[in-house]
């Protein structure tokens, strides 16, 4: 066994030796500006255009639909600005979910100071948007709909095709058109990622996500969809975003993408079962322990509990000291103090969400880890209640 | 410890506040307890009870009830032991820089823990003097 059990892969992932491996020789042999006309960057360029070829397939569209960015909260921030700028004539309405990342969140409010407005849709208590609220929210202003094709904190999986049909139709009713971008960072190598499936004309997607590197994203534009570049300088990207291409990133990304979708079904079923095990073993038996999020429409990778009486931050210290890695909503926001918007939104209150623990499981794995983790997590849990005056009886 | 891990978002916490929060001293209540006070920071939603038990002008006696993070359980067990053998007068002058200092420092952006306890401590020796003359309350 390791020396440490990983249950954080919803933050990150572990770069993927064979990615590791295709990564290697562009940073040294090959590393080549592409932009050069000479044979080494040929190189470079060539490795380029295949990994774009390599995630064209995947999402189902043409390679020069895709953009290579430094991660997805770069990829939201482009299309959610990008496509709100560009759309400045047509209107000043932006629609989201209360649950979104805040690379999201963020970029919405950010667009606050230049006119715009967004709507912040409400989610149901295991997380889902109704199609029906997003296609009511649509004005004669609605310019953009970004909504999540799966939470990061939660794993609810959204239906995002659905969402879109609806909100385009309404919008088509209104006689005007309107940007669909989904933000589909924890859906790589897990959810079918083709573009006009989910009917969207933008999509996000994280390298980190799925064993590639960090600080690699990528970002779908839909051919004639309208975007204003956020990054500007040279003409790399077709215009769309300037800067000296990462190429052994973006080689990473693609390998990864492609081993992720290759691997999918064997990966998807393993991480299910371990799941199902940490969610069956703990709700049910551990005394006021709940589920958050949706029982069936969730990621098959995510595991996401409250538990009354004990405070996450605790609970994950303790489990750090048995050598177990999770996290208590989303790494992101743990910084803050505040609950998790998401359960908030959720219905959550914020006494329970206090008590908020997200185990989020990988390819790496194995159902011993999680027999470790149904031994190990009781204990803490029963410690903490005994501190804090809660005490139950667990198991 | 063993920690194999440890994140960003996971404060560095001392020596000692990792000792008080694996072994907290005097967890608990004193059900005849000569004062009780009890926080909850409203943002965190980090809750602390304390309670007392004061014999001429002494705190004899300290338990505690947190539900919380791991600064908030480990100050409030050190301040437990803090508080006993003190005089009511001493135990006033303790605040959230002394509890601090009494974990050997908490890390940035964990500093608000000890306030919550400093607070708790605030409106337990507040509920005595409510009890010791009720009228003038
Ligand atoms: C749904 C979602 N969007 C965006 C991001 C941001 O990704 P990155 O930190 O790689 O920019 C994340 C990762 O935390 C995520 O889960
Ligand atoms: S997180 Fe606020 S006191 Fe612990």
């Amino acid at each position: 066994m390791k020396d440490y059990i990983y249950l954080d892969h919803a933050a990150t992932t572990p770069v993927d030796p064979r990615v590791v491996e295709a990564m290697l020789p562009y940073f040294t042999e090959r590393f080549g500006n592409p932009s050069g006309v000479y044979t080494l960057s040929q190189s470079s360029h060539g490795a380029m255009e295949e990994a774009r070829e390599t995630v064209a397939d995947v999402l189902g569209c043409s390679p020069g639909e895709v953009i290579f960015t430094g991660g997805a909260s770069e990829a939201d921030n482009a299309a959610i600005k990008g496509g709100a700028f560009a759309m400045r004539r047509e209107g000043n309405h932006l629609i989201t979910s209360a649950i979104e990342h805040h690379a999201v969140l963020h970029s919405c409010q950010a667009l606050d100071d230049y006119g715009f407005e967004t709507t912040y849709l409400d989610v149901d208590a295991a997380g889902l948007i109704s199609p029906e609220d997003a296609a009511e929210a649509v004005t004669d202003r609605t310019v953009l709909v970004t909504i999540m094709l799966a939470n990061n904190e939660v794993g609810t999986i959204e239906p995002v095709a659905d969402i879109s049909r609806a909100v385009k139709e309404r919008a088509w009713a209104l006689g005007r058109d309107i940007i669909v971008h989904t933000d589909a960072a924890q859906a790589g190598g897990v959810l079918d990622l083709n573009v006009d499936r989910l009917e969207v004309d933008m999509l996000t997607l994280a390298a980190h996500k799925f064993y590639g590197p960090k600080g690699v994203g990528i970002l779908y534009i839909r051919d004639g969809t309208p975007f204003t570049p956020q990054q500007h300088g040279g003409s790399q990207e077709k215009n769309r975003r300037a800067g000296t291409e990462n190429i052994p990133l973006i080689v990473g990304a693609a390998e990864a993408l492609r081993l992720a979708v290759e691997e999918q079904g064997t990966n998807n079923e393993h991480c299910t079962s371990l799941r199902d095990r940490l969610i069956d073993g703990l709700v049910g038996r551990v005394e006021g322990a709940y589920l958050n999020g949706h029982r069936t429409l969730r990621l098959p990778n995510n595991a996401n509990f409250c538990f009354d009486g004990v405070a996450g931050e605790s609970v994950l210290l303790g489990l750090d000291m048995e050598g177990i890695a999770a996290s208590s909503g989303s790494a992101c926001t743990s910084g803050s103090m505040d609950p998790s918007h998401v359960l908030t939104a959720m219905g959550v209150s914020a006494e329970r969400a206090v008590g908020s623990l997200r185990l989020t499981v990988g390819k790496s794995n194995d159902g011993e880890e999680i027999d470790k983790v149904l031994e190990v997590l009781p204990r803490i849990i029963q410690r903490l209640r005994e501190v804090s005056g809660a005490a139950q009886p667990v198991g | 410890m063993k920690s194999a891990l440890l994140y960003r978002y996971m404060p560095r916490y001392s020596t000692k506040v990792m000792d008080h929060f694996t072994n907290p001293r005097n967890v608990g209540v004193i059900e005849d307890a000569d004062a009780v006070g009890r926080e909850r920071n409203p943002a965190c939603g980090d809750t602390m009870t304390l309670y007392l038990k004061i014999r001429d002008g002494i705190i004899v006696d300290a338990r505690f009830q947190t539900l919380g993070c791991t600064a908030s359980i480990a100050v409030s067990s050190v301040t437990t032991e803090l508080v006993k053998g003190k005089s009511l007068e001493e135990a006033r002058m303790i605040d959230r820089h002394c509890l601090g200092d009494a974990v050997d420092g908490l890390p940035p952006g964990k500093t608000h823990a000890g306030v919550l306890v400093a607070d708790a401590l605030k409106a337990a020796l507040g509920d005595y003097k409510t009890r010791a003359a009720p009228d003038t309350a």
